[in-house]
């Protein structure tokens, strides 16, 4: 197991916004048909700099590269157009100091990223600045220092920056995906816990594929993750630490145990745990390692997962004959179903902002991605396809990612597992890059704030 | 009410539709390998002991066992009543026209279901173990009704 390098980050503002002017803004509530036009200016280096981080990082012209993570970014959001760098009139170094406003609006650019980073005392010195073309000002200024090999977070800093201020609402590019990768024949796939940065790079394998692994997810600070292993042919609940890489059975129960999530707070893993053929869901306190019954029921009672606030839960029960969503108080109290449309309705998992719930349906032969509000009403189908599930959350509730399968014929040819993401509003369908097969993401928090 | 008279005509409809898949799968005057939607074929069968098959199917979403099924059984609980040392682990799967969380749940019923019935024909339960797979060890890999069918099962397994 490699050790995560956890930012150090000391952000100086240097220059505040003095006021907010009515400059560009971005309005993400809706499919974004014309996505703003912004130029990503390489970032400007001293010839020293790009050598010793050459030699340290094997990366070429260091700005260069964190430039192209900007846009890359900007891109997948669906809410930005990066512009062709051939077409830059103005030189980085000088651009950063003062753009030439003129030469930027010429090419079409209504916003304008520009940057600066250095190596000093074996750390790496960012500086960058948003600027808006239309109006010639200063939106934005800011310098942070990491550790080199950090540099390609430097670039989902930057537009996790750029896009809270664009947009009024905070990013989700510093964050990574922990998932199932997948290899082999389908009746005899072999399966890893991988995690690898939002933007597919990064890809780092936690467990080796001697067992079965399904489901992982993080706990709120990202170090820890719940998942579901085959070790010995058991079916439990493990923890993973993912910086040590030390796992442990989550309580001690007398069969299989499977679904989990962390609370809110992290301090306990809610679960299934299945008996005499009857699922319930059950808590684990995980300092005290108190566990507590949370449904009783004769029916499949799985998926939970909590509000943001901790107070209540949403999970996938058959009691009424079919799967369908519930809520409850987080103490099983005032159990309520809530999904009422035609289908089956699966996988609840409730928005990091508390108003929605994501969700698998299945319905005449497809699967869909929804969202329907806690109370079940305003159901929104995102995508249908032959079959997807498994939605999970960005940190700022706009983007759900989940996986997608292919149909195959009977000697399994033309079967795929592959992550996919989609914006809230239904647009900005996109196939997440990952080095092998996949499926069961979870998307972290942000990783810095 | 009505709810469950939607639920009635899309079952319906459903089961009618599999039929017809099922008929259309069958070729030359082949025996029919589908019942509803439980498989009664022997393709992927294997056996304890000569005429005792190691395995059971279900119908979709259910745990119900089939005639068919209770006579697989019986034929299991015979041969674990003559072999008194065996112990057996029942595998429980699904098909992949599921979630995952729950189609494990639905492995373990169906584990559970054809545990309880060995119990009655006098296996005590420390001979039977279950485990669940949910959809992740299918037999046969196809995305057709017929494929479905063979996933959707319990496997009785010596454990020893």
């Amino acid at each position: 197991m490699k050790k995560f390098n956890y930012l150090i980050l000391s952000f100086i503002l240097f220059l505040l916004p003095t006021k907010v002017y009515s400059l560009i803004e971005v309005d993400i509530t809706r499919g974004n048909l014309n996505p703003l036009p912004i130029a990503v200016s390489p970032l400007s280096s001293d010839s020293e700099s790009i050598t010793s981080l050459n030699k340290k990082l094997n990366v070429k012209n260091i700005g260069l590269e964190i430039s192209k993570v900007v846009e890359n970014n900007l891109r997948t959001s669906g809410l930005f157009n990066p512009l062709n760098k051939d077409a830059f009139l103005q030189k980085p170094d000088i651009a950063h100091l003062k753009p030439r406003f003129e030469d930027w609006a010429l090419i079409k650019a209504q916003a304008l990223i520009t940057g600066k980073v250095m190596l000093q005392n074996e750390k790496l010195r960012v500086e960058f600045r948003l600027w808006d073309v239309l109006a010639g000002k200063e939106m934005m200024a800011l310098a942070f220092t990491t550790v080199p090999k950090n540099w390609r977070r430097v670039g989902h800093i930057i537009t996790d920056k750029v896009y809270e201020r664009l947009t009024g609402e905070k990013g989700y590019f510093d964050t990574r995906i922990i998932y199932v990768s997948e290899k082999g024949p389908k009746t005899q796939r072999v399966k890893k816990l991988a995690i690898m940065d939002q933007d597919g790079h990064n890809t780092k394998y936690l467990t080796l594929g001697n067992e079965l692994v399904l489901t992982p997810r993080f706990n709120p600070t990202n170090q820890m993750v719940t998942y579901l292993s085959y070790f010995r042919n058991l079916p439990r609940v493990y923890l993973l630490d993912i910086e040590t890489g030390i796992q442990e059975v989550v309580g001690d129960f007398p069969g299989m145990t499977f679904a989990p999530r962390f609370s809110p707070d992290g301090k306990k893993i809610i679960m299934s745990f299945a008996k005499d053929g009857n699922s319930d869901i059950y808590t684990m306190d995980l300092e005290n390692r108190i566990v507590e019954r949370i449904t009783n029921h004769p029916s499949i009672d799985t998926s939970p997962s909590y509000s943001p606030d901790g107070k209540y839960i949403t999970f996938n029960s058959d009691r009424s004959g079919y799967q369908q969503i519930y809520v409850m108080k987080n103490d099983g109290t005032n159990v309520k179903r809530v999904s009422f449309g035609k289908g089956l309705y699966g996988t609840p998992v409730w928005s990091p902002r508390g108003d929605l719930i994501a969700f698998t349906k299945l319905h005449k032969g497809k699967f869909y991605i929804g969202v329907m509000r806690k109370d079940g009403k305003g159901e929104r189908l995102l995508t249908e396809n032959y079959y997807q599930e498994a939605p999970s959350w960005s940190p700022n509730g706009r983007v759900l990612i989940f996986y997608r399968e292919t149909k195959s014929n009977s000697k399994g040819e033309g079967f795929s597992a592959k992550l996919w993401s989609i914006d809230l509003t239904g647009y900005n369908e996109r196939l997440v890059d990952t080095e092998t097969d996949a499926s069961d993401p979870s998307w972290s928090s942000l990783l810095s704030n | 009410m009505n709810l469950m008279k939607v639920y009635k005509n899309t079952f319906l409809a459903l089961i009618l539709s599999l039929v017809l898949s099922a008929c259309a799968t069958q070729k030359k005057g082949d025996a029919p390998q589908m019942q509803g939607d439980v498989y009664t074929g022997t393709d992927t069968v294997k056996y304890l002991a000569s005429g005792v098959p190691d395995r059971v199917f279900f119908a979709t979403n259910e745990s119900i066992l089939t005639t068919k099924s209770r006579d697989t059984l019986r034929k299991q609980a015979a041969w674990l009543r003559k072999n008194s040392s065996i112990n057996v682990v029942v595998e429980g799967h699904a098909d992949e026209r599921g979630t995952r969380e729950y189609n494990l749940a639905l492995g373990e019923r169906r584990a559970n279901a054809v545990k309880d019935y060995l119990m009655t024909y006098g296996i005590s339960s420390n001979r039977i173990s279950v485990i669940s797979y949910g959809k992740e060890r299918p037999v046969d890999s196809g995305s057709d009704p017929l494929a479905w069918s063979k996933n959707r099962r319990s496997v009785t397994v010596k454990a020893n």
